[in-house]
């Protein structure tokens, strides 16, 4: 006990004196939060668009009004040849072209199918997947419009009334906040142990250390335990931008959001606590850290729905503590639900922090070479 | 006798390399022994097997009764170390790192604050109790190591070369601390590359490549190993000289020491022929522990 009081107390006060570090604790939640929060928006709306309107009517002008009502579609460019739309798509100046043939009101007039072409570029699939669905809901609606003027009495044979819950408004920043949490943690907690701890073996101290009678697992609990309480430190941060800055609300218990992240900063440790295992040094211990954080990133469901993964990569997901985590805390923060439903996602993070503290403890071995 | 530290056979092996080899070490309590031989010769390799921290490769070794490769652990209480290396946090105070290391080797609370002045008295650390370690002279950083090391008061003390890049006065200084300490009853197993410190031992071994090739004490090893007569000649040019007596066949040995000559004869009545052959002053000489090192050093390669 008095060996791990002693390696806790030397942490403390060596981070007490890294100012550095100091910082970015704090600075890493803000500026990311604040960064990533506002620019990241999976809901693209403002495409520009080009409009190519052969027909020069009150009918091609009344669904070209339809699309800038959208609020998807800007139209920052008319045009009188094709050839014009083509190389604005091609310059990138816009990403729509919206092309009315010359016989549009005609058709429309007699009652035929009238046709509108919407050229899209689809090199952004988020950008294309925006405007492709949005003209093609304005299309319908437009018809429906069209065939109940035509009837008179109309009546839909189907309503669908969809309810968004938990984020009716679609903010995109309720569902990214938490995310982004989850990132800045894992980020901190990979990096900074897997450093602590091989950086006593670059500056040999930690030989210093093998030669004392201090236990391996004492000196892993010390090592350890001021991370944590970093840990909790950013996430507070993170709460607080969140809530102040982007009105994310809490729906379900602080206190349940505190424990639970309990295994998710103990599964993070547990990785850098191997990393720094293998790593030789202060370099290797990055790259390997680079090396978890980016499948982190992009497998975990913070960037695309695991629902969209081929079911190998989804399987593969499974082997990261953030895809349970977001879980965790998307479901605690937005849907306000407790413990009793979140019980799959923190068994795994347990099974996650006792694996790999068990082999970190047992490959340390107070030997060098 | 009971010895406090004994090998046998101890081999440790990197691929192909064999650091050291199959030797034999006893170490007799309250001794200060010390460990001498060139650069890579394997010193720092059997201190850190002897502490416990590399395994052997072959061969065994106790350390106040227990086994090296087995219970390494039981060791650790007992002994200190100082790596060659400086190893201490810089970016604590020399307070704060005897502290921790205090709270390392499970010094109830009670006796600390008593221990710590203990330490900072003896390593003569008074004054810079508030410093930052990264703030000290490395003559100043050697202290607080050894500070550290016997704050657990230690019946055996390793230090791996511990003076090497500090001044004339802190070796004086740490040798002092050591002797002291040695006197107290603390064995103390030292590697050097300096002859005084070499003097103030009380045992020496020197190994080359690994192996063990002299152990005895300093008066023993100067009065045994040159078999023949020591003198020194006084010559213009000695780096020329150097040469064409080593080609003598009355000469064993010819080393150079500052702008003199040390010659080993095979006999005193070879004094004159040397004398007229050089035409200069020749004076027979104590062998200092360098002239045995340099001996025992050529002795091994031939």
């Amino acid at each position: 006990m008095s060996r791990i009081l002693a390696v806790l107390y030397k942490e403390f006060l060596q981070m007490k004196r890294d100012k550095l570090t100091i910082g970015l604790i704090f600075m890493l939640p803000l500026v990311q939060l604040l960064l990533f929060g506002y620019a990241i928006q999976t809901e693209v709306k403002h495409i520009p668009t080009v409009v190519f309107d052969q027909s020069l009517s009150p009918e091609s002008r009344e669904i070209t009004r339809a699309f800038t009502a959208s609020g998807y579609f800007d139209v920052v460019a008319a045009t009188g040849n094709y050839q014009q739309v083509t190389q604005l798509i091609d310059r990138g100046t816009v990403k729509v072209g919206i092309i009315f043939p010359p016989d549009y009101a005609k058709q429309v007039r007699s009652g035929d199918t009238a046709a509108i072409q919407v050229l899209v570029d689809a090199t952004d699939s988020m950008v294309s997947n925006s405007a492709i669905a949005t003209a093609n809901s304005i299309g319908l609606l437009k018809s429906q419009q069209v065939l109940a003027e035509k009837v008179g009495q109309f009546k839909a044979p189907y309503d669908i009334r969809v309810r968004p819950w938990y984020n009716p408004d679609g903010i995109t920043a309720y569902y990214m906040v938490p995310a982004i949490l989850g990132i800045i943690v894992t980020m901190t907690m990979v990096m900074m142990t897997s450093m602590g701890i091989v950086r006593e073996r670059e500056r040999g101290t930690l030989e210093q250390l093998m030669v004392t009678p201090i236990k391996s697992y004492e000196l892993m609990i010390g090592k350890i335990i001021p991370y944590i309480a970093l840990g909790y430190l950013q996430i507070t941060v993170a709460l607080l931008v969140g809530a102040i800055v982007f009105d994310v609300p809490i729906r379900g218990s602080l206190l349940e959001l505190y424990l639970l992240t309990l295994f998710f900063i103990t599964a993070s440790l547990g990785i850098g606590v191997l990393i720094s295992n293998i790593a030789k040094n202060q370099m290797q211990a990055m790259q390997m850290s680079f090396f978890i954080l980016l499948p982190s990133i992009l497998l975990s469901g913070f960037m695309f729905p695991r629902e969209a993964m081929p079911v190998f990569i989804k399987a593969l997901s499974n082997i990261i503590p953030l895809t349970f985590y977001l879980t965790i805390i998307r479901g605690i923060v937005l849907k306000g639900i407790g413990f009793a439903y979140l019980v799959p996602q923190v068994t795994a993070l347990l099974v996650f922090t006792v694996i790999l503290m068990g082999i970190s403890i047992m490959r340390f071995k107070k030997k060098i070479a | 006798m009971e010895y406090v530290v004994t090998t046998r056979e101890l081999t440790r092996r990197f691929g192909n390399f064999t650091a050291v080899d199959r030797l034999n070490l006893s170490i007799a309590p309250g001794e200060i022994y010390g460990f001498l031989g060139p650069n890579g010769s394997g010193k720092s390799t059997t201190i850190r097997m002897l502490c416990g921290i590399l395994e052997p490769s072959a061969g065994s070794g106790q350390v106040l009764g227990y086994d090296l490769a087995s219970e390494a652990e039981k060791i650790k209480p007992h002994i200190g170390y100082m790596s060659q290396k400086f190893s201490l946090y810089d970016d604590l105070t020399v307070y704060e790192n005897l502290d921790f290391y205090a709270g390392v080797y499970s010094i109830p609370y009670r006796e600390r604050r008593h221990r710590i002045g203990e330490m900072i008295e003896l390593a003569s650390l008074s004054g810079r109790e508030k410093d930052l370690v990264a703030h000290l002279s490395v003559g100043w950083k050697q202290r607080l190591a050894l500070g550290c090391s016997i704050v657990a008061k230690p019946s055996i003390l390793f230090l791996d070369e511990p003076t090497s890049g500090i001044s004339p006065t802190s070796r004086k200084m740490f040798f002092t601390i050591i002797q002291r300490l040695a006197n107290e009853g603390t064995t103390v197993m030292v590697t050097t590359h300096f002859m005084d410190e070499a003097e103030r031992c009380s045992n020496i071994a020197f190994i080359s490549e690994g192996r063990l090739i002299a152990n005895d004490t300093p008066d023993q090893l100067r009065n045994q190993v040159l078999s023949g007569v020591l003198v020194e000649v006084e010559v213009a040019e000695p780096m020329q000289w150097l040469a064409k007596l080593e080609n003598l066949p009355y000469v064993k040995e010819c080393s150079l020491h500052g702008s003199l000559l040390h010659v080993l004869l095979e006999h005193e009545n070879k004094m004159a022929d040397l004398r007229v052959y050089t035409n200069s002053e020749v004076n027979p000489i104590t062998p200092s522990l360098e002239d045995v090192f340099i001996t025992l050093a050529k002795r091994d390669r031939g």
